[in-house]
């Protein structure tokens, strides 16, 4: 992908923590209109990867580059409201920007939760919750929309819908959606790539062929790996128990 | 009414006022502690104004500022110390040495009392200025940092990542507690003066519907304390600054026999 079109593209990050290498030279794209999902067991750094994406963090080397004046739509992983706080779901909408009732509630007929709008955000259950935080993040007709784990709390046939939700908010406006995601079955349909990730990008690409890929069926199993079709392969590195490469091999 | 009722009046009014926007963002970012670190830091600022001989409230002013800015650098560079350790330890360190302090000042004769637990019926015309002039800058600064502090407040890498300067509006909340603090100590004292940046707000909660309505009912809840408990003085002969948060702890307990719309089951 040719650098000068991406919205955000991250080169060559490296993140170390007490020690501990998070992220190891990790290079990514986003494209316009693209829906890249970044999977990975649990503290393989994806959210560390985002949270740099986002600026919200510095790397120890590489670079993060922005297209200038990307307008960025944001879910956090966990938005809890403390109950002391009373916030109607109209004022989170606007929390961050100002918008008309008219556009809010146009947003949240987008999402399918527009008799939400004066309900307490307390009150919310998981599922409307992240659905009204898509809303706001659509008030501000993002080009780049980052979900970091949209589904969590949310049972089987709710996070199958809210896929299927964030696949055709990208049809209908165009924007680009980078999410997190644990579960590769369930993000296959309303992907357009795969990266996977454990402190390095094991592997990248469509869906199917991430699948089929050793290096994610070693990160995620025997048990993932007898649900598919047998076939032969080899590895060209292993894991340790800590994620990181243990035969010493760098690159892919 | 005679002058001096009339100058505790409005200075506690003002003060109600003052305290209800920041008493709100102190009751939902849960910094009690750091607004009573502040407070008693500011008989230390007391102290120190007398020893290097400049006016208490200067003493004061800059004393809650300084704590402010030592208390954000200290929580930076101190993780294993959750902050309401190290607020209570910056809280009574302060409280003891500005005792300590005052106590070795001999040719100085000053009401500790009223410096502890207020002296609002003292209120002179230059203290009616300093807060009015608070309340001015208090009430300009609130209006420029409503929207992305609510927003820091909210979910602080939200705000982040849309391009909300975090630190610095963290930071400008803190020292707008500072000031409020300085010019409120002298209404309810070093002791009190973060029970009327809470209680009033504590009450709102169970009657707003959004940040804004609980700030306005916190804002009418602090001046009837201020009101009740400066007649209830009067009229009972008891210290006026402890009246006023006696007055306020009942309104809140008023409060909590109120159903609070939101709690009640939500249709779906």
């Amino acid at each position: 992908m040719a650098e000068s079109t991406a919205l955000v593209s991250a080169e060559h990050l490296v993140v170390r923590r007490s020690g501990k290498t998070l992220l190891d030279s990790v290079d990514l794209d986003v494209a316009p209109g693209e829906i890249v999902t970044l999977i990975g067991p649990n503290g393989a750094g994806k959210t560390t990867l985002v949270r740099l994406l986002l600026g919200l963090d510095r790397a120890d080397a590489g670079r993060v580059i922005r297209k200038p004046g990307l307008r960025v739509g944001y879910l956090p992983q966990r938005l809890q409201v403390d109950p002391v706080l009373p916030l109607d779901v109209s004022r989170l909408l606007t929390l961050t920007r100002r918008a008309r009732v008219p556009a809010q509630h146009a947003a949240l007929v987008e999402v399918g939760v527009p008799h939400l709008l004066h309900s307490p955000v307390q009150s919310l259950s998981g599922g409307e919750l992240q659905r009204v935080l898509l809303a706001r993040a659509l008030l501000a007709d993002p080009e780049l929309l980052v979900l970091d784990e949209p589904t969590q709390g949310i049972d089987f046939t709710g996070q199958a819908e809210l896929y299927r939700l964030i696949a055709r908010l990208r049809e209908r406006r165009g924007c680009a959606v980078l999410m997190v995601s644990h579960d590769l079955h369930l993000v296959m349909a309303a992907t357009d790539r795969v990266i996977c990730l454990n402190h390095h990008v094991c592997c990248h690409g469509e869906p199917e062929s991430v699948r089929v890929h050793p290096e994610y069926l070693a990160l995620f199993g025997p048990k993932v790996a007898a649900d598919l079709a047998v076939y032969a392969h080899h590895h060209d590195h292993a894991h340790d128990l800590s994620g990181a490469v243990a035969d010493g091999h760098e690159g892919h | 009414m005679d002058d001096f009722l009339l100058r505790a009046l409005v200075a506690g009014l003002g003060v109600a006022l003052l305290a209800a926007p920041l008493g709100c963002f102190v009751v939902w970012r849960r910094m009690a502690y750091f607004g009573e670190a502040l407070a008693h830091a500011a008989l230390l600022g007391v102290a120190l104004g007398l020893m290097l001989d400049v006016a208490p409230r200067f003493g004061i002013v800059v004393t809650c500022l300084v704590t402010a800015l030592l208390l954000v650098a200290l929580g930076r560079h101190q993780p294993r110390l959750a902050s309401d350790t190290l607020f209570g330890i910056v809280a009574h360190g302060a409280l003891a040495t500005g005792l300590v302090l005052l106590s070795r000042m001999e040719s100085v004769r000053i009401d500790l009392f009223a410096y502890l637990f207020g002296d609002i019926l003292a209120v002179g015309p230059t203290d009616l200025v300093w807060i009015g002039l608070t309340l001015l800058l208090v009430g300009l600064v609130m209006a420029w940092l409503w929207r992305p502090l609510l927003a820091v407040t909210v979910h602080a890498d939200l705000a982040a990542a849309e391009g909300i300067a975090v630190a610095r509006v963290h930071l400008a909340f803190m020292l707008l507690i500072a000031l409020v603090t300085a010019v409120a100590m002298k209404v309810v004292g070093v002791l009190l003066v973060t029970s009327l940046l809470v209680i009033p707000a504590a009450t709102a909660r169970h009657f707003a519907r959004t940040p804004e309505q609980m700030v306005v009912i916190a804002a009418l809840v602090g001046m009837l304390a201020v009101a009740g408990g400066l007649a209830g003085s009067l009229g009972l002969d008891t210290p006026t600054g402890p009246s006023i948060v006696v007055v306020a702890t009942l309104l809140f307990a008023l409060g909590l026999l109120h159903t609070p719309r939101d709690e009640a089951p939500v249709s779906r």
